[in-house]
């Protein structure tokens, strides 16, 4: 069972390695042809030597005298051999570590180019860590094995010529050869697969510790506002100590079979001496046959275990081809149609009968309302009622389960790519903000000029703090904008919205971070943009500005119309909406009695 | 600006410090050395024997002397088992050592990083303060089990075979130390310049990690603005300024790799020729040449390791520097320890004598605030936005200390009370509700681990929460995903102030910890907060002043100032910056 598991680990290996031969075929032969010079001039520098030592040094020792000439082209020789072998090291480094690179750059593409295509459901559906170690850690791992891989395939050609020169030299001596080469391959192999689901494992845990830091260094204010601190360490000296016992487990197959592989090639070499005199007394060899076959076995102790390092390579490389390709398959699909609808002038919207979900159980049910071109709706309801969601749908982040979103007239899924992004504009609760300049997150890819950029931001009553920052807008805002406080990148974002003119405005509690006075400006300004728009608010001021109200409870619409006539009409809207004027009004909960003496009684 | 200082520290006291910060590394250590003592002498004799069983036994004189190659294999044979058992015996000590070692290193730098003030961590870029106790700790420990080892074993054996090569003929020696001499200095340049190569890659890794980071983190506002092509383009280029910066670093491997592959050769083809010419000259035996251009392989081999475990060297002696550049950093919002005072239960009482503050090279956000906040009072904290009333809450919670003056509670300055006393008495809930990877529940219970599930819900329940947990899918079960983020952000800040209710503080802080939910529930909440904190200290601090009308006191912060304190009725009669916030308030809520 487990030798077939192995055998389809190595099957699908070599199917990842062959993609990789089809992508770069130039490099890999160039890599695969420099090795073999290497394989080639390893094997050859002994002969080299060998012969230098024969054909030179002896008959000087034995004749008292040489040329310069004979002494000089031995060196040459010598120098020569190890010149091509050289080249053959920087090619096959070289050329190996390009397609390597090459192939991790063309499958991070790829990967990233899928998360940019595939829909919003999708990434809804996996974890963000999840996603960056695809991109990163996991197409890392699937082109690991490219780097051993010419070297190994370089051995193979070495074993070859090396088997084939033993062999020529003596049949005896060739079989204790052949005898203590496969057994050193074979440990390897063996070595390699008992390593590789325990290395495997460590490299799970690793990340499993990596997750646990920076889940807690990134709450770090709630583990401090508990004084948690304690707890947090022991959770993490739980995964590290597993971490530590998997990393010691390797240690103990490392400690065993390096030690071993080490000492195979002496042993061999020790038995062709063994051997070797043997036949030498019967006059088989001569003692420099001896010697050269000794120092061929030297030689090939240490390549030959490049093969393990492709062996070990291949089952991780395989998990990482395999969670790189789920994403590269994965299907989900956003379709867009041909229709367009741009044009002048706000536009119409009109939701109809809208579900969606995102698990088994439906968050939005039936959601209809239309938004007449010019018009300001107001989205308000209890929270996790289903508001942000809806605004996700509106332009077309997620599509709905049943139902449809139209604008003027157009089902949003008929409308071509990108038609609705130069359209509509959504402007989320939580603002986020690309490691750009000012520029650069308010313009987010449009050639517009600066002149368009600080009237976007004289709206959103950005431009005030943007020109006292030092550099304008070129100022870098640093990752997720984190050198902005939480109102001024909540401005930055709605200027980007603003900027695009969009025909359907989406404001997702856009503002709650801003302070009402500027809020307040924020809005006044919006009354004479030419969009329509759908904000999601709590506050009376801006639904006031609203020509009409949804109002949602539980992902349904209770009900909708103009805001006085849903205060009669509503008694939940009238709760929500007024809730702070009547708390002014009735200052002491009812419960307040009963709690009191429920305090005497525990006291 | 409060930006880790690695100080530059030589290896040998970064070897020092590392040691003495953690003592497991040093378990045992006699024996670990006195095998690897062994197994490097083994690793150095083997093919020394080997090779003078060759030299004596084949080429002694009147043909192979049979018998002494026999007992010289068996000899060897022995020496090469002791040597595997030797090593084997060694690794198995150093891996346990040093894992333990390092797990001990890791967890006490993730408490140092938990430890330092919210102000040094947010210095920080998170990813940074994440490697110190990951692949910082990673790359000392391939280093420590395979690199260091490998140095140990090469400088043995470049001894052994420098002092063997003397022996056999000086001149030789002297010869193919002069052509490795500039090799030395040459390998020395090659290290800086890799160095400086696998800079630039870590450096371009970052900048691709953070460009990927962004598509997927910001994917909904790249979907929302059509921004695909632009990101793809970013990414691109960080992805192709990676690539090429690796491709530069393995060129930089390609040419100084090899180099010392073509010096062995001239070693050796230089110690062939000038080896004749002094046998020419009566001067040597052929014997001792072949003996020696055997030494000159057994001299190159370590140099060769050397080149590879160099970089891995440095890597981890940087690695170590960064980890103990956190462990070095002293908390400048520091635990009295046992020493510090441990405050009894019961209604708080708070001072703030002349208090100022500003941040590391910023200007001052608070200027000299004294107030009292008496026990058992509801305080609301009012102000625009850099108003200077979250710095207030900050100090009062003790996440940083003022830059002069000082905080007491119950008479106590708050620098001297234990953390643990501290927490468990003031909790404050932060604006951004952070939630951990977990159940609903476990996010509740987070500041008490031994609650239970009918402790929760009787929280939820008289927070007023109850409806809104029975509509969730699962219920208290409901995992919340990553950083919470499967809820929405008003409920997320259900959920953590039913967290910091649950942990039953004497003084309960809220940050604008209700700004994401919707009123009937605000007012709700804080109609139930109000009721459960009776007896206890509250200051909330808000930007809607429906809570500063139901507190009993009122602080107005206004340009780092508290510019006006007293109940809601008396503030809104009296001209001043509290009326014109409410003015402004009142007409939002006004049709």
């Amino acid at each position: 069972m487990s030798q077939k598991v192995t055998s389809d680990i190595l099957k699908k290996g070599a199917s990842v390695l062959w993609v990789a031969a089809r992508a770069e075929p130039r490099l890999l032969i160039a890599a695969v042809l420099s090795s073999g010079l290497y394989a080639a001039t390893t094997v050859g520098s002994a002969s080299v030597l060998g012969r230098v030592t024969q054909d030179v040094v002896l008959p000087a020792f034995r004749d008292g005298r040489t040329t310069m000439g004979t002494l000089v082209l031995g060196g040459l020789a010598i120098v020569g051999v190890a010149l091509l072998k050289a080249l053959g090291v920087a090619g096959r480094r070289l050329y190996a570590g390009m397609v390597q690179y090459n192939m991790q750059a063309a499958y991070r593409r790829a990967v990233t180019r899928q998360y940019l295509r595939l829909p919003l459901a999708w990434h809804q559906r996996h974890p963000t860590g999840r996603l960056l170690s695809n991109a990163n850690a996991d197409v890392e791992a699937a082109w690991a094995p490219l780097a051993p891989l010419p070297m190994a395939l370089g051995v193979v050609l070495m074993l070859v010529i090396a088997a084939i020169a033993i062999l020529a030299t003596d049949l005896v001596v060739a079989i204790v050869g052949f005898l203590v080469f496969p057994a050193i391959a074979g440990l390897n192999v063996i070595y390699q697969r008992r390593l590789a689901p325990v290395a495997a494992h460590a490299q799970r845990l690793r990340a499993g510790v990596s997750e646990v830091a920076h889940e807690s260094f990134e709450g770090a204010l709630v583990v401090k506002t508990l004084g948690r601190e304690a707890d947090e360490t022991e959770r993490f000296a739980a995964v590290a100590a597993e971490l530590r016992e998997a990393n010691v487990a390797v240690g103990r197959l490392r400690g065993l079979f390096d030690p071993v592989l080490e000492a195979l090639p002496n042993l061999g070499v020790l038995a062709v001496l063994l051997v070797g005199s043997i036949r030498l007394r019967s006059g088989a060899m001569s003692p420099g046959d001896l010697v050269h076959v000794a120092y061929l076995f030297t030689l090939l102790s240490f390549p030959i275990r490049a093969l393990g390092w492709v062996l070990a390579e291949v089952p991780r490389s395989v998990v990482g081809w395999e969670r790189v390709q789920n994403v590269l398959e994965a299907t989900g699909s956003l379709p867009y149609g041909d229709r367009s609808v741009e044009g002048a002038g706000p536009a119409r919207l009109e939701v109809r009968a809208v579900r969606f979900g995102y698990t088994d159980d439906d968050v939005l049910h039936d959601v209809a309302f239309t938004a007449e071109p010019g018009r300001t709706i107001a989205v308000v309801g209890p929270t996790g009622s289903g508001k942000s969601t809806l605004t996700n749908l509106l332009v077309r982040l997620v599509d709905p389960a049943g139902g449809q979103v139209l604008l003027d007239g157009v089902d949003a899924r008929d409308v071509k790519r990108h038609g609705l992004s130069a359209t509509t504009a959504l402007v989320p609760q939580q603002a986020f903000l690309f490691d750009d300049t000012v520029r650069g997150n308010v313009a987010l890819g449009l050639d517009v000029p600066d002149e368009d950029v600080w009237e976007a931001l004289r709206l959103a009553q950005a431009d005030g703090f943007v020109s006292a920052l030092a550099d304008g807008l070129d100022t870098h805002v640093g990752e997720r904008g984190a050198t902005l406080s939480g109102g001024q990148r909540q401005r930055l974002a709605l200027a980007r919205a603003l900027i695009r003119r969009p025909r359907l405005l989406v404001l997702d509690d856009a503002t709650s971070s801003v302070d009402p006075q500027v809020e307040a400006r924020i809005l006044d300004g919006l009354r004479d943009s030419a969009a329509t728009v759908v904000v999601v608010a709590y506050r009376k001021a801006t639904i006031e500005l609203a020509d009409d109200v949804v109002y949602i409870e539980r992902g349904r619409v209770v009900a909708q119309g103009p805001h006085k006539e849903l205060l009669e009409r509503s008694a939940g809207y009238r709760a929500l909406v007024t809730a702070y004027e009547r708390a002014a009004e009735e200052p002491v909960p009812d419960e307040d009695e009963e709690n009191e003496e429920n305090e005497e009684a525990v006291a | 600006m409060t930006a880790v200082q690695t100080q530059p520290r030589s290896g040998l006291a970064t070897l020092r410090r590392g040691l003495a910060l953690t003592p497991e590394f040093r378990r045992g250590i006699t024996g670990t050395l006195l095998l690897a003592l062994v197994a490097t002498a083994g690793r150095v004799v083997v093919p020394v024997a080997v090779q003078q069983t060759m030299d004596r036994g084949l080429r002694a004189h009147g043909g192979p002397d049979i018998g002494f190659i026999r007992t010289a294999v068996i000899l060897c044979a022995v020496a090469v088992l002791m040597t595997a058992v030797a090593a084997y015996l060694m690794n198995i000590r150093l891996y346990r050592t040093s894992e333990n070692g390092l797990a001990a290193l890791r967890v006490r730098a993730f408490r140092h990083v938990h430890d330092l003030s919210m102000l040094t961590q947010s210095g920080e870029r998170r990813g940074s303060l994440v490697s110190r106790v990951t692949s910082d700790v990673d790359q000392m420990s391939q280093f420590m089990q395979y690199g260091g080892l490998m140095i140990i074993i090469a400088g043995g054996q470049l001894i052994v075979a420098t002092v063997l090569m003397a022996v056999y003929s000086w001149p030789l020696a002297l010869l193919v130390w002069a052509v490795f001499a500039p090799l030395a200095f040459a390998l020395r340049i090659f290290q800086r310049w890799l160095s400086k190569a696998y800079g630039a890659v870590r450096e371009r890794v970052g900048d691709m990690l953070s460009a990927v980071g962004e598509s997927v983190v910001g994917a909904p506002v790249i979907r929302a603005y059509g921004a695909e092509e632009r990101t793809a383009r970013r990414i691109d280029e960080s992805v192709g300024a990676y690539r090429d910066a690796q491709v530069r670093a393995q060129s930089l491997v390609a040419l100084t790799f090899p180099s010392t592959e073509l010096a062995a050769a001239i070693a050796t083809a230089g110690v062939v020729m000038a080896g004749t010419a002094l046998g020419v000259g009566g001067h040597l035996t052929a014997g001792k040449l072949v003996a020696f251009l055997f030494l000159v392989t057994l001299f190159v081999s370590p140099l060769q390791v050397a080149t590879e475990v160099l970089n891995d060297a440095q890597n981890a002696i940087a690695g170590w520097q960064r980890v103990l550049g956190v462990l070095d950093m002293t908390p400048d919002v520091a635990d009295p320890g046992p020493a510090g005072v441990e405050l009894p239960r019961g209604a708080i009482d708070v001072r703030f004598e002349d208090v100022s503050f500003a941040y590391p090279g910023g200007p001052t956000v608070l200027h000299d605030v004294s107030a009292r906040i008496a026990p058992r009072s509801r305080i609301a904290v009012v102000g625009e936005t850099g108003s200077g009333k979250t710095t207030f809450a900050k100090l009062l919670t003790r996440m940083m200390d003022p830059a002069s003056g000082r905080v007491l509670i119950d008479g106590v300055p708050l620098t001297e009370v234990r953390f643990s006393s501290l927490r468990e008495r003031i909790v404050m809930v932060p604006q951004d509700g952070f939630l951990f990877d977990a159940s609903l529940a476990d996010n509740i219970r987070f500041g008490r681990p031994e609650a239970s599930d009918e402790d929760i819900h009787r929280v939820l329940t008289e927070l007023g929460l109850g409806d809104w947990l029975d509509g969730l899918p699962e219920g208290p079960a409901t995992p919340v995903g990553q950083r919470g983020e499967s809820l929405s952000a008003g409920e997320r800040q259900l959920v953590a102030l039913a967290r910091a209710y649950l942990a039953d503080p004497d003084l309960l802080v809220l940050d604008e910890a209700t700004s994401a939910v919707d009123p009937a529930t605000e007012v709700r909440l804080q109609r139930a907060i109000e009721s459960v904190t009776r007896g206890r200290t509250a200051v909330s601090i808000a930007h809607r002043l429906s809570t500063a009308e139901a507190a009993d006191e009122v602080l107005v912060f206004d340009q780092g100032h508290l510019v006006q304190r007293g109940p809601h009725a008396a503030l809104v009669a009296e001209p001043g910056r509290y009326a014109e916030l409410y003015a402004s308030w009142a007409a939002q809520l006004k049709i």
